[in-house]
């Protein structure tokens, strides 16, 4: 296992190289460069030239590569030209909120996706599966951000139980117990309208695991030895079902990504998600370039984090 | 009779397909006696494994009517939770694909353990471990002591099915189903596992229903036989009565259809036309009659029974009086089949 | 003239390990085998799962890459390059009838499959001829339009069958032909057979683990094991005068028909496997290879120890 997670890592470090080298170029092809948000329109041509070369624009692309990546690896991303500050401090507030909203929606994904998973695939074709089934086929239609709008306007403008923004109510001191129940409270409904649309594929997924397990041979081996019908389940047939969903973890967080995106800009909620963009449409490069950088090392991460797990979990790859 | 451990009586066991029931054992009739090996030999289709299944009771989905005695218990239909006290204890089973018919994520100590702890709940862990120890020895798998802790995938085919073996006899079953049980090994390995059932009968005293389609192993293996057609019994008798004097046409064709490594034959019978599908399955008269249509249709009895015509001897159907092998005109037949 | 000769042939399989995954070892599938085919004849290969038969089948369909050895057909070295116009003449037909055929394709696609490679026909001409190809395998000509699921699996056999007689093929490879079809089926596919190598007058290559089919099927036959030959010789050689252990081992262990010989059977299997246990380490080397074969009459080759 140990030779397979090494492997395994050692693959993410080029992956993670030519991730950063495919930002750099998307960046140097964008229209403009840093300057041109940056200074006075009014500014004469030879002071733009001037300025260039003092800040290092004007050298062939691959210094300039190393430069970015040298600056990175020390934590400088650079500079927000809208925000006129270091761009890792502008990120180090809204990746925070991120981060807790992504926990709390993964509680609730599988809080939600494993019982119906479950009780969809155990009682298959059964009206209650067909209710389940059901869902999820709603759930897959019907487009995350007009779910969070519905979600937004229902129980935050019109029956008033959820806040409609932010990620704190204002005036609180961090630390104390307001504090932390009002961060809960922002949290649940933009968490809870993810889970709800971003659980359904863990539903199916998990549903089709278990059907498929049913029939396989080892689950008769199991039933005449005498095993009770919830003993079968829960000891054969749930177990070799989850490993692939649990395998699947890593992937759901590269999924949450893309998902708070659409959800933060509904719930007005600061976090890396509506910072992105904003940062796009006010052609803020650094920030853009920055949020794509770190998405994009997110979800090498949790395809590293998925391959670790199986591997953890499933004794075929585990003993080797 | 005191010897007798299941006696099965009218068997039948349907499926629905769409809205209609179909039977794949139909009207089965038999008994199976302590210390003795019954093979139930048949093609695919014949409703060999359905039968099986049914003793089990592991159908989900069946019609089952009929009575399946089992010490004196009719365990047809029998609720599941009450059935769970006879699987896996008194009555046991052996699978057809060792590859398959094992949970590939539990530990094969684990996989044996779980037999003994349904049945044997006061036993504690550490002898649990030692009589499985014992067990894996028993089955003759070297080294048990690390194959307790190993994985499905870390064994070989033989391997796994001895493994199957020993969770079948973990708790000394009176009678033992035996479904296939070496199809799915080499050579060499079936007759090693065949040995290793002989033997672990001859200890325990079991009744073993040997479900097989190789004639090989039913005339190494069995005491009596049951050759099925079509979820019919077609024929009944001792293993030595059935191979020197079959007399069933079905049995016959059979025979003369395996290509044999002591006497060559120059040319293999082949039986006209194809095994009925469960939904083809003709519901009146001799099943049989279509795959041998150079019979006499006078010969056939309009709704066959099995007639006892030796001690121990039955055969259902008349035709079996009437029934020559239509040499002369082989070509044709050939041409035939395939087209059906 | 010899159809099929293959020499010394060996198939590798690397097994990668270590961080870098680089090659660390190998399995030694197929180490040094060699035989020859003559036309007409059915040749059998023997041996139990593991035992490189498969392998060596796949090789000289060229479907395997080989680590060391030439196969030669018709005295051409097959194993060179792409001799499109040889490969031909080479047709493979595959153990299970369920899973080798194409499920979405229609029987004449999957008929004439070969046809679309190697022969430049008209629509019209091309559906003529896998009609007639059908015919001749026993089944409707009118079946061309049905798919592979409204066929039973003897039928389906032969659709393989008509497949690899297509381009009118000298040398057939058949790997565990009829192990997936019940007995009354096998005979009907093996008689079939037959009567089509009288017909065409084909070659067969029949790699196979059922020895009563072998008996009945094969005029020669090899035996391997461990990806090694440890025996070769007719059929009445090796059934009646088997002088490897291993081959010894694996006749004693075929099932009689007979009942009434099971005590002798018991016996004697408990004595050939003593013989192979206690004679083991004579018979093969420390990796447990079988040696060279010797030849013990014209005809009968055995791998029998070095010395002694």
């Amino acid at each position: 296992m140990w030779k397979f997670i090494v492997r395994r890592l050692l693959i993410t470090t080029p992956q993670i190289v030519l991730l950063s080298a495919i930002v750099f170029i998307l960046a140097q092809l964008m229209p403009g460069d840093a300057l041109t948000g940056l200074i006075d329109p009014t500014v004469k041509q030879e002071r733009l030239e001037e300025l260039r070369v003092q800040l290092g624009l004007d050298n062939p692309w691959y210094i300039q590569y190393r430069d970015w990546v040298a600056g990175i690896v020390q934590g400088d991303f650079g500079r927000s030209f809208i925000y006129k500050m270091d761009v890792t401090e502008l990120i180090g507030q809204r990746i925070v909120n991120t981060i807790w909203l992504s926990v709390v929606s993964v509680f609730f994904i599988y809080a939600i996706g494993l019982p119906l998973g479950i009780i969809s695939g155990r009682y298959n074709d059964r009206l209650i599966d067909q209710l389940i089934t059901g869902y999820t086929y709603i759930g897959f239609a019907t487009p995350i951000f007009i779910f969070g709008l519905i979600a937004v306007w229902i129980f935050g403008f019109v029956l008033g139980w959820f806040p409609t923004g932010g990620s704190v109510a204002p005036g609180l001191d961090p630390g104390t117990l307001e504090y932390y129940l009002s961060k809960i409270h922002h949290v649940l409904l933009p968490a809870l309208s993810i889970a709800l649309i971003g659980t359904v594929g863990t539903v199916q997924y998990l549903r089709s695991e278990i059907v498929d397990t049913k029939q396989r041979d080892f689950i008769i081996t199991a039933r005449a030895k005498g095993a009770s019908e919830s003993r079968v389940y829960n000891r054969h047939i749930f177990r070799n079902s989850i490993l692939p969903i649990a395998a699947f973890f890593g992937y759901e967080i590269v999924n949450l990504i893309n998902g708070t995106v659409l959800i933060e800009q509904i719930f007005s909620y600061p976090g890396m998600g509506n910072l992105f963009l904003e940062s796009i449409v006010r052609r803020d490069t650094t920030v853009a370039i920055t949020l794509v950088l770190i998405s994009g090392i997110g979800a090498i991460l949790g395809a590293l984090l998925s391959d670790i797990i199986l591997s953890m979990v499933d004794p075929r790859i585990r003993i080797k | 009779m005191s010897n007798t451990l299941l006696e099965i009586k009218n068997l039948k066991t349907s499926f629905r397909i769409g809205e209609e029931y179909y039977a794949a054992v139909d009207n089965v009739s038999l008994n199976v006696n302590k210390n003795e090996v019954l093979a139930i030999v048949g093609e695919s289709g014949s409703g060999k494994s359905a039968l099986a299944f049914s003793v089990m009771g592991l159908h989900n989905r069946a019609k089952i009517e009929g009575e399946i005695v089992f010490k004196g218990r009719n365990i047809a239909n029998l609720p599941s939770k009450q059935m769970n006290k006879f699987r896996g204890n008194e009555l046991a089973m052996i699978f057809q694909d060792p590859l398959t018919a094992l949970n590939p994520l539990m530990e094969i100590g684990r996989q044996i353990d779980e037999a003994l702890i349904l049945h044997n709940k006061n036993m504690p862990k550490k002898k649990r471990k030692e009589y499985i120890i014992d067990l894996l020895e028993k089955v003759e798998i070297p080294r048990p002591k690390h194959v307790y802790n190993q994985f499905p995938h870390e064994l070989s085919g033989g391997m796994r099915q001895r493994v199957i073996i020993a969770i079948a006899i973990a708790n000394q079953p009176e009678l033992l189903i035996a479904d296939e049980p070496t199809t799915a090994l080499d050579v060499t390995i079936q007759a090693q596992i065949l040995d290793l059932m002989r033997e672990l009968k001859d200890d325990l005293g079991s009744g073993v229903i040997l479900i097989t389609h190789d004639l090989g192993v039913v005339a190494e293996m069995a005491d009596r036989v049951a050759v099925m057609y079509a979820g019919e019994i077609v024929e009944i008798a001792d293993v030595e009565t059935l191979f020197e004097n079959p007399q069933h046409p079905y049995t016959r064709s059979l025979l003369s259809s395996i290509p044999l490594v002591d006497d060559a034959q120059d040319k293999l019978h082949v039986i006209h036309g194809i095994v009925p599908s469960l939904k083809n399955l003709p519901r009146q008269g001799c099943r049989f009659s279509a795959r041998i249509p150079w019979i006499d249709e006078s010969a056939h009895e309009e709704n066959p029974e099995l007639h006892e015509i030796s001690p121990g001897h039955f055969v259902r159907c008349t035709c079996y009086k009437h029934f020559y092998f239509p040499e002369e005109n082989k070509e044709e037949q050939n041409h035939d089949t395939a087209q059906s | 003239m010899t159809l099929l000769k293959v020499d010394d042939l060996k198939v590798h399989f690397p097994i990668r390990g270590g961080i870098l995954n680089r090659k660390i070892d190998s399995i030694k599938a197929v180490d040094g085998v060699s035989f020859e085919i003559q036309p007409g004849e059915t040749y059998g290969l023997v041996g139990e799962s593991g035992s490189g038969k498969t392998t060596t089948g796949k090789a000289v369909m060229g479907l395997n890459k080989i680590t060391g050895g030439e196969i030669y057909f018709k005295d051409e070295l097959l194993n060179a390059g792409k001799k499109v116009n040889i490969r031909k003449d080479i047709q493979m037909i595959f153990q299970d009838p369920y899973s080798s055929l194409n499920p979405r394709k229609r029987v004449l696609d999957i008929i004439a499959e070969p046809l679309r490679n190697y022969e430049k026909l008209s629509k019209k001409e091309e559906k003529k001829k896998v009609q007639e190809l059908l015919e001749k395998v026993g089944l409707s000509p009118e079946s061309i339009l049905k798919y592979p699921h409204e066929f039973s699996g003897g039928q389906r056999q032969r659709i393989g069958v008509a497949r690899a007689i297509a381009l009118k093929p000298k040398l057939i490879i058949m790997d565990e032909p009829v192990s997936a079809l019940d007995v009354s089926v096998q005979a009907q596919v093996l008689n079939f057979m037959q009567d089509l190598q009288k017909e065409l007058n084909l070659t067969y290559l029949f790699i196979s683990h059922d020895l009563g089919v072998v008996k009945h099927m094969c005029d020669r036959i090899g035996i391997m094991y461990n990806g090694r030959y440890v025996e070769e010789g007719t059929k009445e050689e090796i059934f009646n005068d088997p002088q490897h252990i291993y081959t010894k081992r694996l006749v004693a262990a075929i099932p009689d028909i007979n009942p009434q010989n099971r005590k002798e059977n018991l016996e004697f299997r408990e004595e050939v496997k003593n013989e192979f246990s206690n004679s083991f380490n004579n018979y093969f080397d420390e990796e447990g290879l079988a040696y060279q074969l010797k030849p013990v009459t014209d005809t009968h080759r055995v791998a029998l120890p070095e010395k002694g």
